[in-house]
């Protein structure tokens, strides 16, 4: 039985991208409503801060681009340029736990 | 020379000589109308330059041998015409992308097959030796599944016009994913796991990208993106069912 | 040997191109605007970010990035359907329905952003 890499990481970026549609589609609509009339830190710390929807919607959104990105940045190395194997991957989870990690920050910071 | 009307006048005709390496010889064909590219470079071969080499049989749009870069186009010489194709009468001949060169116009088609053999190409008997017609209803989901795709006669041209092939080495490619979907929906065939398994590796059926280069060229108006999709979703149920 | 390849020139090549760069674009992006938001945990230092942006060019790069998002979104979902929904023909209509919304999504930004 082989690991079926490729089939578990398409499905991770399809499974992602199904999540991150709906988080998408509301953070467009939000930033459309958020930037009427400038935008101020306290504006937008005022919708967030202490506010268990938007750490929620966040925190699932930081997760799931952190995937999707990542991924998708291997496929197109991989198909573009010479690089590829275990040194490639390890750079493509790399650039998901910078993700991670910044973005739960700036989740952290604005909730 | 402005052509392209079949009025006798010549069409610059740039043909690939040598291997990987080589050159564009160029001749001057005269034009005639409902000539085809096939046509072209018969002509060029019997009266201008013997040493050009080809490939054809049929002649008739059904073996699909013919197939060539035409302007940088995968197509069958033998069901194109100069004038549809020659802009501003010059023509582009070269041999069919993605694939190694035997010399001049002829490709090397072994890694195609290849893959083919590799992708599970091959029909896996369920009942060898039984007397009785395997039943089979003609409008159920997976015959008809079979049918879009059975009508391939392996031209490569799809597996030219696709940019994964080329660039990604490995990749099964188009066709050949194309009849690995329709043994899937053979169902009298005794292996569907073991044909879910062949396309389910690295630089298999999730390796595409839906360009459908392979669609907008088949000479036979099939659809290989359709197919590897519906391999997408048979491998990944498989694969949750624990089944590959 | 490479010459010209007429074989992209057609409306899903094009699509996948768009989504191929869009997504790039954000993957590049998304670190960066990660790091600008975590400044918000001195209010001060935020602000005084988001005054630095409210100027033309800046405007511009953030609608070119609702645009690049939108297009991205609209891209995936074509994609989707296509892949986990049984096959139909009318992929182009998609397509050009997957433009409008991404264009349009910009749009109001712009508009709201201006």
């Amino acid at each position: 039985m082989t690991a079926r890499v490729e089939l578990w990481l398409y499905l991770a970026q399809r499974l992602s991208a199904m999540v991150l549609a709906p988080l998408v589609l509301g953070h467009l609509i939000t930033m459309v409503y958020a930037i009427q009339g400038g935008l101020t830190a306290a504006e937008i710390l005022g919708r967030t801060q202490g506010s268990i929807f938007w750490t929620a919607f966040y925190g699932l959104f930081v997760a799931a681009a952190a995937v999707h990105g990542a991924i998708g940045l291997r496929s197109i190395v991989r198909e573009m340029t010479p690089w590829h194997g275990a040194s490639l991957n390890a750079a493509a989870a790399g650039f998901c736990l910078l993700v991670l990690v910044l973005g739960f920050r700036a989740v952290g910071a604005v909730t | 020379m402005e052509t392209g009307k079949g009025d006798g006048g010549a069409l610059i005709v740039e043909v690939w000589r040598g291997r990987e390496e080589g050159f564009f010889q160029t001749y001057s064909v005269p034009h005639q109308e409902k000539q085809t590219i096939l046509d072209v470079v018969s002509y060029i071969q019997r009266r201008l330059d013997a040493t050009v080499s080809y490939r054809f049989a049929c002649r008739i749009g059904m073996c699909g041998s013919c197939a060539m870069m035409v302007n940088g186009a995968p197509r069958w010489t033998c069901r194109t015409h100069a004038s549809k194709v020659a802009k501003g009468g010059k023509l582009r001949l070269a041999p069919l992308r993605n694939l190694p060169v035997i010399k001049d116009l002829a490709a090397d088609m072994t890694v195609f097959f290849d893959k083919w053999q590799k992708a599970g190409g091959s029909f896996v008997p369920s009942q060898p030796g039984s007397q009785e017609f395997a039943v089979v209803a003609p409008d159920s989901k997976e015959r008809k599944a079979a049918s879009a795709g059975i009508e391939c006669i392996g031209c490569a041209v799809c597996y030219s016009a696709c940019d994964v092939v080329a660039w990604n080495p490995d990749y099964l490619g188009p066709a050949q994913l194309n009849r690995a979907w329709t043994l899937v929906n053979d169902v009298r065939d005794g292996d569907r796991n073991g044909h879910l398994a062949a396309v389910a590796v690295d630089a298999g059926c999730h390796a595409c990208h839906s360009h459908q280069n392979c669609t907008v060229y088949c000479p036979k108006s099939l659809n290989p993106t359709a197919s590897i999709a519906g391999l997408k979703r048979a491998t990944v149920l498989a694969a949750l069912k624990g089944e590959i | 040997m490479n010459h010209a390849l007429a074989t992209r020139n057609h409306p899903t090549y094009w699509a996948f191109l768009l989504h191929r760069i869009s997504g790039l674009g954000l993957a590049i992006f998304l670190p960066l605007h990660l790091y600008v938001l975590s400044l918000a945990l001195e209010e001060a230092a935020l602000d005084a970010f988001l005054r630095w942006t409210d100027v033309p060019l800046v405007k511009a790069a953030e609608t070119a990035l609702v645009i690049l998002l939108a297009a991205h979104m609209a891209g995936g979902l074509r994609l989707l359907a296509l892949e986990f929904l049984p096959w139909r023909d009318w992929q182009k209509t998609l397509i050009a329905v997957a433009a409008a919304v991404a264009v349009g999504a910009g749009l109001i930004f712009l508009m709201r952003a201006i």
